[in-house]
């Protein structure tokens, strides 16, 4: 064990004093957290509405003034002739036409019962959903209210409606920074954790220092952990500098212990710094090292749910994430941070990170060969 | 049956690449505290063969006997036993002279108390105490290499492996390193270094030609520039590569 404590010694002697380093370790936090939690959104926050109104009576201008008041749309323009409203979506100008047919009001005073048109730009499929389930609600309310006004509803006989009112746990205010903003500290860290250890390695084959160590009784797990420990620290470093980020700027609540996200993140780091050793130590160059974790990572992260929900994946997708370590780290980010789950509450998790890491680290032992 | 004094025992070591043999059975013996000399143009697989004895490389057959343990079996074992110092001489060029040795006798599992006096005594021996704090980067090569050297050595080995130590610098400074070399033999150590410079070889007590991957001739340098009836290393290199041809 002594020789690995010469080994950290040097490993942490060389990381202080290589400089260029720093910066990358504290501004890509910085940056990623401001700029990614920002943008990164799938929030609907405004869809800007084209109006075709055929009728100009007083029903649809009550409807028009409903959807003005609305603060997701925005009420491009009001025609009263459909010539253009294609053109309109097509160049981007509205996602949303909404057209009144001629007789609305009539058709709805005699008959009871009028149709709307919508047509909504479905490029972004899930921003068309939402834009629909908007515009759904806001004509189903524009509808009990009409009805109530002139179909002259006795009070003594209130039409009947469920009421559902909503309650949303764990982020009542659905502020999205909330849910992004952990997901992206779990990319960060992977990103720090990962690349510098990977690269650390295979730059000492480059300069041959690594084949004088080779010819030390060194031993391979020694070598490892030597190249895993500091940037592990780092990593860690990173992420409270980033959790504070988070706090300050997105004011975001940790409901959990800090310890056991401490904990989880270690277990993590084990399994995805072992990944990264491993493509280091079969490669031979930095260039070979970046491909290759670049590849990892890159389905690592968009299978992980930080985006789009892993629910939402085609079953053999969702299993086969079983063995994405990202998938199981942003479960439990969120989950430590949003709800205050504790450790035994992500006990699956914990052992499947862990066998992750033990496997990886294993891995990356048995596949350093002393011998070119 | 084995001699005592034999240190390094080789039978019929191959090293194939493929379908190239960059070593075709060699066989030797180096003998406890002489200079033994490998001699030989780039590319004659002179680096293959030291790389094998000091367990850097998997022989592909043959046997091979390093400091009484086997090649193939014990080869962690055996670099306990051995120093190295390549071409690279790989010191850590960002950490300082001070820390370069701390480094390796940790490594080696050196003593504090021991590390320190031998600190203080090579420093003074390599004329670098004012030196220690300085980075290893910013070292002229000679020292670099005169460092590299008492660093391979810090673990007093029984054998040293030098693979083409003092390139790149002049035939004075390479004279000093030499006598770094002639001290450490005088302790014991067995020197086993390839070289491609024919003052070097006159420098070795037996020496080893090598040429296309084969051991062409081997004797001491006196007894080889009689029988090639020249004057220098060169003129013996150069006549065994004309009969080679």
């Amino acid at each position: 064990m002594k020789i690995l404590r010469y080994l950290l010694q040097k490993e942490f002697i060389q990381i202080l004093r290589n400089k260029s380093m720093w910066p990358v370790i504290f501004v890509m936090p910085i940056v990623q957290m401001l700029i990614l939690v920002n943008a990164a959104t799938l929030e609907l926050k405004k869809a800007d509405v084209y109006i075709v109104d055929q009728d100009m009576s007083d029903a649809s201008r009550q409807l028009v003034n409903k959807l003005e008041g609305n603060p997701f749309f925005n009420v491009t323009s009001i025609t009263d002739a459909d010539f253009n409203a294609d053109d309109q979506l097509l160049h981007g100008k509205a996602n949303v036409v909404l057209d009144v047919p001629q007789n609305f009001e009539r058709d709805l005073k005699r008959n009871n019962s009028a149709s709307l048109q919508l047509r909504v730009d479905a490029i972004n499929g899930m921003a068309a959903e939402l834009t629909w389930s908007y515009m759904n609600s806001l004509i189903r309310s524009y509808n009990n209210n009409i009805r109530a006004n002139w179909m002259g509803i006795s009070k003594f006989d209130p039409p009947q409606k469920i009421v559902v009112s909503q309650r949303y746990w764990y982020n009542p205010t659905l502020i999205y920074a909330f849910y992004m903003a952990p997901g992206v500290l779990v990319i960060l860290v992977t990103l720090i954790g990962m690349f510098l250890s990977a690269v650390n390695l295979v730059r000492e084959k480059e300069i041959g220092t690594m084949e004088q160590l080779n010819v030390t009784p060194i031993k391979k797990y020694q070598f490892i952990a030597a190249k895993m420990i500091p940037f592990l620290v780092i990593a860690l470093l990173v992420l409270s500098f980033g959790l504070l980020i988070a706090k300050l700027v997105f004011n975001l609540p940790f409901r959990g212990n800090i310890f056991v996200l401490y904990g989880f993140t270690t277990v993590f780091l084990l399994g995805v710094m072992g990944l990264g050793l491993l493509i280091s130590v079969v490669s031979d160059t930095q260039q070979q090292v970046f491909f290759v974790s670049y590849f990892f990572l890159l389905v690592f992260i968009l299978m992980s749910g930080l985006f789009t929900p892993v629910e939402s994946m085609p079953k053999w997708a969702q299993w086969l994430d079983h063995l994405n370590p990202l998938y199981y780290m942003m479960k439990v980010i969120r989950n430590v941070v949003l709800k205050g789950s504790g450790f035994f509450d992500l006990k699956y998790e914990f052992l499947s990170m862990l066998g992750y890491g033990v496997a990886m680290f294993s891995l990356a032992v048995m596949r350093y060969r002393k011998t070119a | 049956m084995e001699n005592e004094d034999i240190v390094i025992r080789v039978r019929d070591l191959v090293k194939k690449f493929g379908q190239f043999v960059a070593d075709d059975h060699l066989s030797f013996d180096v003998y406890k505290g002489e200079i033994f000399g490998f001699l030989g143009a780039n590319g004659a697989g002179k680096t293959t063969a030291i790389r094998m004895l000091c367990g850097l490389l998997e022989p592909t057959s043959g046997e091979l006997t390093v400091a009484g343990l086997d090649g193939f079996k014990q080869r962690e074992a055996i670099k306990r036993r051995i120093g190295y110092m390549s071409q690279k001489f790989s010191l850590y060029e960002d950490l300082t002279v001070n820390e370069n040795i701390r480094l390796f006798a940790g490594i080696y599992g050196i003593p504090t108390r021991i590390r320190k006096e031998k600190t203080e005594e090579l420093l003074e021996k390599l004329e670098l105490t004012s030196a220690r704090k300085k980075l290893v980067r910013d070292l002229p090569l000679g020292w670099k290499q005169k460092l590299a050297f008492s660093l391979a050595i810090i673990h007093d080995p029984s054998i040293v492996f030098l693979d083409e130590p003092s390139g790149g610098v002049d035939p004075v400074t390479r004279r000093r390193f030499w006598d770094l070399i002639y001290e450490a033999a005088h302790e014991g150590i067995t020197v086993f270094v390839t070289t491609h410079y024919m003052d070097e070889a006159e420098y070795c007590d037996r020496v080893a030609i090598m040429s296309a991957g084969k051991i062409v001739a081997l004797d001491t340098p006196e007894a080889l520039k009689k029988e090639w009836d020249a004057t220098s290393m060169d003129g013996v290199f150069l006549k065994l590569a004309r009969s080679n041809e």
